[in-house]
């Protein structure tokens, strides 16, 4: 046996949730390395910044279209919510009694919700959209939220700069 | 702001000198004795309407013949006079349920049976063939990695002892007393032993770059769920969990691989883990911005609040229970706090004027369950018990500090103080002190 390994997991019981430390190296050759390929089909996440966006571009009308078909079943023609999430609506509720989520009222990126859509919608058919699907559906939402103007499109560069009305809402904690 | 804040509360009236404690202390003799009555749950036991031809001096037909055969079935189940003992799904039912609830006061010690673990998934329990499951991790590290479950499991392998509790666990309670039982109110709750691998070990193999503190975490269920992980929780204790309670996990937890992180919210053990990916921020996913974070009072949200804090409740007696008869009972329940140890349970009988200490079952692990008892007399009158966790960083809260500090609208890491109404016909229920 090489290092023992209580060593390694000693080392790292010090840590704390913001300091990385120096560790000592320790492989065991098992695995194998991940293609370029491989990680391209599963790396699906999109960051706050817009990292991880896909080319393509999507348009209120062509995402009404879309979400008339596919989701409004569960979630209402314009959004106001069914057996699924209200996705409109609850702007200025936050601080009352009826507090209302949703994607106008509380989502702080408007990135999350082409990741969300993008992993996890249709709720029959997850990871079925294309792209420009996933943008339109996007710009559907948003602008049923007032969030962006009807003839706005929907892309790499200007999905991240919208933004959203509770931005500024959060306070990370980390903790 | 410091959640930790939420959770202060006045301990001297603990320290108080309670003319009550000598005589529960004295109590604690009857334990032994009345063990069986202890351990039996009054409610679901019904001795008095058993047939005279089974009982004393007559000699039942279970000891006047042979019994069943072995392996029957091969994988046993429980007893078939503890059908009722299972998950319930909050009712009315929903369109898409949110989770499904352990029997908490139908359990014993602190070990969840695999069976009864709760369930909260985000697009149902998928069925993953263990040989085509893989993890991947990649992002900042030196060499992007692919692992089998057969390479995961050749790694050195840790068993571990940790609850795992929803962070939406008593979530309805801060709008009014709504569950009856602890099962409904308190059951996104489970304690088991988990096994697998350290993280950290995982992420040696790929080699960590200087510049990553944040790991994502993504399932390859229907709604690959995804959560960040600060990079210090990662090499810290964070295990890569494929077995449960000495068998592999099951599907609905996690099957084959899930993360695991003792003493955070249970969301973030993301569970049929498929990818791991290291960045320099968090990811700001939907079950960290939209879900999963804590709106206050004045409109603004907690975000990253992880740790579940110090919380208890009382399993016996509890809501939906009926004491039969005056005399000796064995007060039980479990105690648990993201923070490390529980230091002391402390209980009321008097609707917290009074409180006192409750033994601990040895050995208290930390980011685990741990099983209180107190030995008491009931006198047949109403009675309003509670009980509450003490640990490093203070005392569990009642249910006006938490509205006060978090708000009704606040949904998650509610960990009020639990009071159980306790009438003169023995019958218990959920109320707020």
């Amino acid at each position: 046996m090489f290092a023992p390994k209580h060593i390694l997991l000693a080392a790292c019981t010090a840590c704390t949730l913001t300091i990385t430390p120096a560790l000592a190296q320790q492989r065991y050759n098992l695995g194998r390395p991940a293609t370029p390929a491989e990680i391209a089909g599963w790396d699906i996440d999109v960051k706050a910044d817009g990292t991880g966006l896909p080319k393509g571009r999507g348009t209120v009308a062509a995402g009404a279209a879309i979400f008339a078909e596919k989701c409004a079943a569960c979630h209402g023609a314009k959004g106001e919510g069914s057996v699924a999430n209200k996705l409109a609506g609850g702007g200025g509720t936050l601080n009352t009694a009826g507090a209302l989520k949703t994607v106008g009222s509380f989502w702080p990126y408007p990135t999350t919700l082409f990741d969300y859509i993008r992993r996890a919608m249709p709720h029959n058919a997850p990871q079925s959209l294309k792209s420009d699907e996933v943008y339109s559906l996007t710009a559907f939402i948003l602008n049923v939220n007032g969030v962006i103007d009807a003839k706005a499109e929907m892309n790499q560069a200007t999905l991240p700069k919208v933004q959203m009305p509770n931005k500024g809402g959060f306070k990370q904690v980390v903790d | 702001m410091d959640q930790t804040l939420e959770r202060r509360a006045p301990a001297e009236e603990a320290r108080a000198p309670n003319p009550r404690r000598a005589f529960l202390r004295r109590g604690a003799a009857l334990t032994t004795a009345a063990g069986l009555l202890g351990a039996g749950r009054a409610e679901a036991l019904e001795p008095e309407k058993a047939a005279p031809a089974l009982l004393p001096p007559n000699v039942p037909p279970w000891t006047r013949s042979q019994g069943g055969p072995f392996i029957n079935p091969p994988y046993g189940l429980p007893s078939r006079h503890e059908v009722g003992v299972v998950r319930v799904l909050p009712q009315p039912a929903a369109a898409f349920p949110t989770g499904s609830r352990t029997p908490l006061q139908n359990l014993h010690g602190i070990i969840t049976p695999s069976g009864l673990v709760y369930e909260r998934h985000h697009a149902g329990v998928p069925d993953i063939d263990p040989n085509a499951h893989r993890l991947m991790l990649h992002g900042l590290v030196e060499r992007p990695m692919m692992f089998t479950m057969e390479d995961l499991a050749r790694f050195p392998s840790v068993s571990r002892i940790h609850f795992l509790e929803c962070s939406g666990n008593s979530s309805a309670e801060l709008k009014k007393p709504t569950g009856k039982t602890a099962q409904e109110i308190h059951g996104l709750l489970s304690c088991c032993e988990w096994t697998g691998v350290a993280l950290s070990t995982v992420l040696q193999e790929a080699g960590i770059k200087r510049d990553a503190k944040w790991v994502l975490a993504e399932g390859a269920d229907g709604a690959a769920m995804t959560r960040s992980v600060p990079l210090g929780k990662a090499l810290d204790d964070a295990l890569l969990v494929y077995a449960q309670n000495g068998e592999m996990l099951r599907p609905e937890q996690g099957y084959p691989l899930r993360l695991f992180l003792p003493g955070f919210e249970g969301n973030m053990s993301v569970k049929w883990l498929r990818r791991l990916k290291l960045g320099t921020e968090p990811f700001e996913t939907r079950e960290e911005t939209a879900a999963y974070t804590d709106l206050l009072p004045d409109g603004t949200s907690l975000q990253f609040t992880f740790h579940m804090e110090a919380k208890s409740v009382i399993t016996f007696p509890s809501g939906g229970q009926k004491l039969k008869a005056r005399g000796f009972y064995e007060i039980s329940g479990l105690a648990w706090t993201g923070r490390g140890k529980v230091k002391r349970v402390e209980v009321t009988l008097d609707g917290g004027k009074t409180w006192v200490e409750a033994r601990l079952q040895e050995p208290v692990l930390s980011k685990a369950l741990a099983r209180f008892r107190l030995p008491w007399q009931w006198d047949g009158g109403p009675a309003l018990i509670a009980s509450r966790c003490i640990d490093d960083t203070g005392t569990q809260p009642g249910m006006g500090e938490v509205l006060k500090l978090r708000g009704a609208n606040s949904n998650y890491h509610n960990n009020a103080i639990q009071y159980w109404k306790i009438d003169a016909d023995g019958s218990v229920q959920n109320v707020r002190a």
